[in-house]
This record gives structure tokens, C-alpha cells and sequence, in this order.
């Protein structure tokens, strides 16, 4: 890692720190080493000790802080996710979350445009903006906000239920929809997800097909997934175990589930959070290409 | 076997039968999504490319590729034929899968040849090899075209440029890598 982005890192974490910090949100640390990850389908935990595995993301510890009255929290931690590993992915890498409660998505939506504005002044001082692929994305510019259906209709002409159900969703996502927004000269706002794509999230009111989700994409670079959070604990462990469900029916082993977070999720009021790649943002903010540039050792140096 | 999470550039895999060479590799991955191992690989035997992109849980044969010390023996036809000093084992290979290496091979070369299974699919020479001069022009003392360098033909019938001063029934030293002239063969 140049030792110029090694500086530039630490800028981009120490601006997210301020960030939070002023808003009033209360940081906070929860343990790395948990019994049990939210069971996803695609996501594999790497298991540290028997019974323990490191955190693939610290949702379950932060929202029972939410059920236990903490209103406003945020935690920028290393989370792990076995055999992910590419140009834009570290089995190891660097999140923040932050949750609100009292708040749906659309207060996160408003969070990350102010917080995009604070960290574009890192990647250019005076104009406010960021740089990908040549284009200059500013993130001051009103943002548009797309809802999944129609990114896939708009895009790719097909209907996004039809590519889950005959398995073309990622490739269309990643080979049509997210080079069509590398273009856009502001960040986008990717919503509205079918709630099979949606483990955590709560139903839009009025459409049960629908998740209130979304993904703020920059440059066509993924950068964070947000959604108001269900807090139904019933229909939670009947989603954790549909998962377990898919797992095991495309051969993975099934995973605990974190009963105290089920029992605590009752307590939970109606809340919106949020999950962040630091990498990512840092990439974004050095205009580089690799994940591997933006981290001091890869795990291929170590 | 080969599962995805071993896929990386340089990686050797058997598709369809044929050796294939990672050439490039990416892991997308989106939010919740499943993930996707996306391939460029190169077809060792004839040279095509082919983009592929596989899932979690597919598997790969490796590419059965061994790198042999031979010799080259003879040339028929479009047919190369090399021997294993050690066991006398011989190989065909066929012209089109030489590439520019047959453009240096003379009889009794020691060469490293690739195995893909029984078959010879390419072959890897020294990085330099000694070629004698059959033709070339006479260089005219008090030349003042400013040439520094005129063709030659050597042995094996490949052209290339040389200093002026060389000399037909020279021996030439010719890097392989770059098929340039390198040195004379001094003696």
C-alpha cells in the first residue's frame, strides 16, 4: 500500500468518526467472536473455535443495543466472510454500521448523502466531489433514486422475480445494471429489493413482495446496503430458518441461530440501519481500481 | 479437484478435454447475493480465448501438464519428433503447436517439452541457441549506406537481421525469447 493512501485511510476513518460523533451517535464496540451470525444463504461465516465464529457483519450485537434503549450507534469493526476474494472484496475487511431508531431507510438515505459530502472533500479539497472511471460524481447533485424492478426493466429489459427465479440475477445486476450506473454523475440509490433479497429487512407497507432496502451505489461501486429493520421475531426466525433451508438444499451445512437476538427483538423499536465497506469508500475516495491498494497488507502478504 | 476458491490467474484447469490457462480471474459478488467467479481463459493447445463465469460448488479437473527434458530428434513433414534421453520414450508434435520455437530447433536441441496427458502441446527452448549462417550478403568494405544490420538465413531457414560483419558459415548466438541476434560465436 502506498503510503500517500495509507494517510488518506486513516482521513476517511477519522471524517466518519467526526461524523457520528457530531450527529450525537453513541459509538460503540461489540465482540468479534459471536455463537452465532445472522444464517444467510450466501454469506459463509469463518469459524474461529468450536462454537465461535468471527463476525461476518456486527448487525446482531448493535441491534440488541437498540433493543436495550441505545437510540443513535454506529461501529466501524472487521468483519470476516469465508472465500470472498476479489477486486472489490478481502475475506477481512473493515464495515460500518450505524443504526437509528424511531427511523426507516429513508433517514439513512439522508445520513449517507451528508456523510458522502463530508468524505468528498477528502478525495478533492475544493470541489466536492469523487472521481471513478473518469467520471466526476459529486455527491451534492441531487441523487437518483431507482427502484430494483425498474433498474431491471430500464437496464436489462427483463423482470427482476423472472432472473431470481431462473438464477440471472447477479449476472445481470453485475454485467448490466452496474456498469449502466458507473455513468451517473451522482451517487445512486438502488431500492425497493423483492424480500427474498431482504433476510433482515421489513416489508414496504402495502407491497409484502417488497423490503424497504436499499443500495447506495457510486460510480457503480457498491458501497453500502441499508434497510429498515424488521423486529418481528416470529417472522425472523422463520426467515433465519428459510435460509438455513437454501443452505442446506444447495449443499452448505446449516448455521446456529443467535437465539439471545431473537428474544431481544421484541424489545427492538421500529429502526433503520446500515452497513458500509470502508474499503470501498476509501477506494472511491483514492480513485483506485483494487481493494488491495487501499489496505496496508493484503492476506497474500502476510 | 479444483473447487472456485482455488481459481486465480495462472491456474491450469481441463475443459472440454483441452488444458486451459487462467489468464484472467474477478470474484463479483453483490449484497446478498450469490457469488460469481468470472473467467478469461486461454485454450493451451490452439490458443483461443474463452470468458466463462462459474458459481459457488463447481469444480475443476487441473490440467494434467508435465514439463519433460527431450531432445528434439527429427523434423517429416509437418511432424516434430523428440525423445526422452532417459526412456527412450518418443513424442509427435505437430507444426502448428510449435509456434516460433521451430524457427531455432536443430536436431539434437535439448528442449522442454509440455505434456497434456500423452500429447506434446508446446514446447520450451534455452534461452539461447547456437545457429549457423547459410546465407547471407558479402559485406562491401567502405559501405556508406549507413546500414548497421542486413538479413541472414540461418540453418534451420529463419531470417533475421545481423551485423554487417557477419559472415556466411558463421556461427550465430540467437536469443529465443525475441528471435533477435545476440552475439558471434567466437573460435
Amino acid at each position: 500500500m502506498k503510503s500517500d493512501l495509507l494517510h488518506l485511510r486513516a482521513h476517511v476513518i477519522k471524517s466518519i468518526r467526526d461524523f457520528f460523533w457530531e450527529r450525537g451517535f453513541l459509538e460503540v464496540e461489540t465482540p468479534l467472536l459471536i455463537p452465532a451470525n445472522a444464517p444467510e444463504e450466501y454469506i459463509d461465516p469463518i469459524f474461529a473455535f468450536p462454537g465461535l465464529q468471527l463476525q461476518t457483519s456486527p448487525e446482531i450485537c448493535m441491534k440488541r443495543l437498540l433493543a436495550r434503549g441505545h437510540s443513535k450507534i454506529f461501529q466501524i469493526s472487521h468483519c470476516w466472510r469465508s472465500e470472498e476474494r476479489g477486486l472489490r472484496h478481502l475475506s477481512e475487511f473493515t464495515m460500518l454500521e450505524w443504526y437509528r431508531s424511531e427511523s426507516d431507510y429513508t433517514a439513512l438515505m439522508n445520513d449517507c448523502r451528508e456523510l458522502l459530502q463530508r468524505v468528498a472533500q477528502l478525495s478533492c479539497p475544493h470541489a466536492n466531489f469523487f472521481t471513478r472511471n473518469s467520471v466526476k460524481i459529486s455527491p451534492t447533485h441531487p441523487w437518483q433514486h431507482i427502484s430494483v424492478q425498474e433498474a431491471f426493466l430500464r437496464f436489462g429489459q427483463v423482470d427482476v422475480l423472472d432472473c431470481l427465479e431462473n438464477g440471472l440475477y447477479e449476472e445481470i445486476l453485475t454485467s448490466v445494471i452496474e456498469p449502466a450506473l458507473t455513468d451517473c454523475n451522482a451517487p445512486v440509490i438502488l431500492m425497493d429489493y423483492p424480500t427474498e433479497l431482504a433476510a433482515l429487512a421489513r416489508t414496504k407497507p402495502g407491497s409484502p413482495q417488497l423490503a424497504e432496502r436499499f443500495e447506495l451505489y457510486v460510480g457503480g461501486l457498491e458501497l453500502a446496503n441499508g434497510f429498515s429493520e424488521l423486529n418481528d421475531p416470529v417472522e425472523q426466525r422463520r426467515r433465519f430458518e428459510a435460509a438455513n433451508r437454501m443452505r442446506r438444499h444447495i449443499g452448505k451445512e446449516s448455521l446456529p441461530l443467535p437465539e439471545p437476538f431473537l428474544e431481544e427483538l421484541s424489545g427492538m423499536p421500529p429502526s433503520a440501519g446500515i452497513a458500509l465497506g470502508v474499503d470501498r469508500l476509501v477506494m472511491l475516495t483514492a480513485d483506485v481500481e483494487s481493494i488491495d491498494e487501499v489496505v496496508a497488507f493484503t492476506p497474500e502478504e502476510l | 479437484m479444483y473447487s472456485v476458491a482455488d481459481l486465480k490467474k495462472g491456474l491450469k484447469i481441463t475443459l472440454d478435454g483441452d488444458p486451459y490457462l487462467v489468464v484472467a480471474f474477478d470474484f463479483v459478488k453483490p449484497g446478498k447475493g450469490q457469488a460469481l467467479y468470472r473467467t478469461k481463459m486461454r485454450n493451451m493447445i490452439n490458443g483461443t480465448l474463452l470468458d466463462r463465469t462459474y458459481r459457488s460448488g463447481e469444480t475443476f479437473e487441473p490440467a494434467n501438464l508435465e514439463d519433460r527434458s527431450m531432445e528434439f530428434l527429427y523434423k517429416e513433414g509437418s511432424h516434430y519428433t523428440f525423445m526422452d534421453q532417459q526412456t527412450y520414450e518418443q513424442v509427435i508434435m505437430e507444426e502448428d503447436a510449435m509456434g516460433d520455437a521451430k524457427n531455432f530447433l536443430l536436431e539434437n536441441l535439448k528442449v522442454d517439452v509440455m505434456l497434456f496427458g500423452e500429447k506434446a502441446i508446446g514446447v520450451s527452448l534455452p534461452n539461447f541457441v547456437n545457429l549457423r549462417v547459410i546465407a547471407t550478403e558479402q559485406w562491401a568494405k567502405g559501405d556508406t549506406s549507413g546500414n548497421d544490420s542486413k538479413p541472414a538465413t540461418v540453418e534451420t531457414g529463419y531470417v533475421l537481421r545481423v551485423p554487417p560483419f557477419i559472415e556466411e558459415g558463421e556461427l550465430i548466438v540467437i536469443d529465443t525469447r525475441n528471435g533477435e541476434y545476440s552475439t558471434r560465436v567466437k573460435g
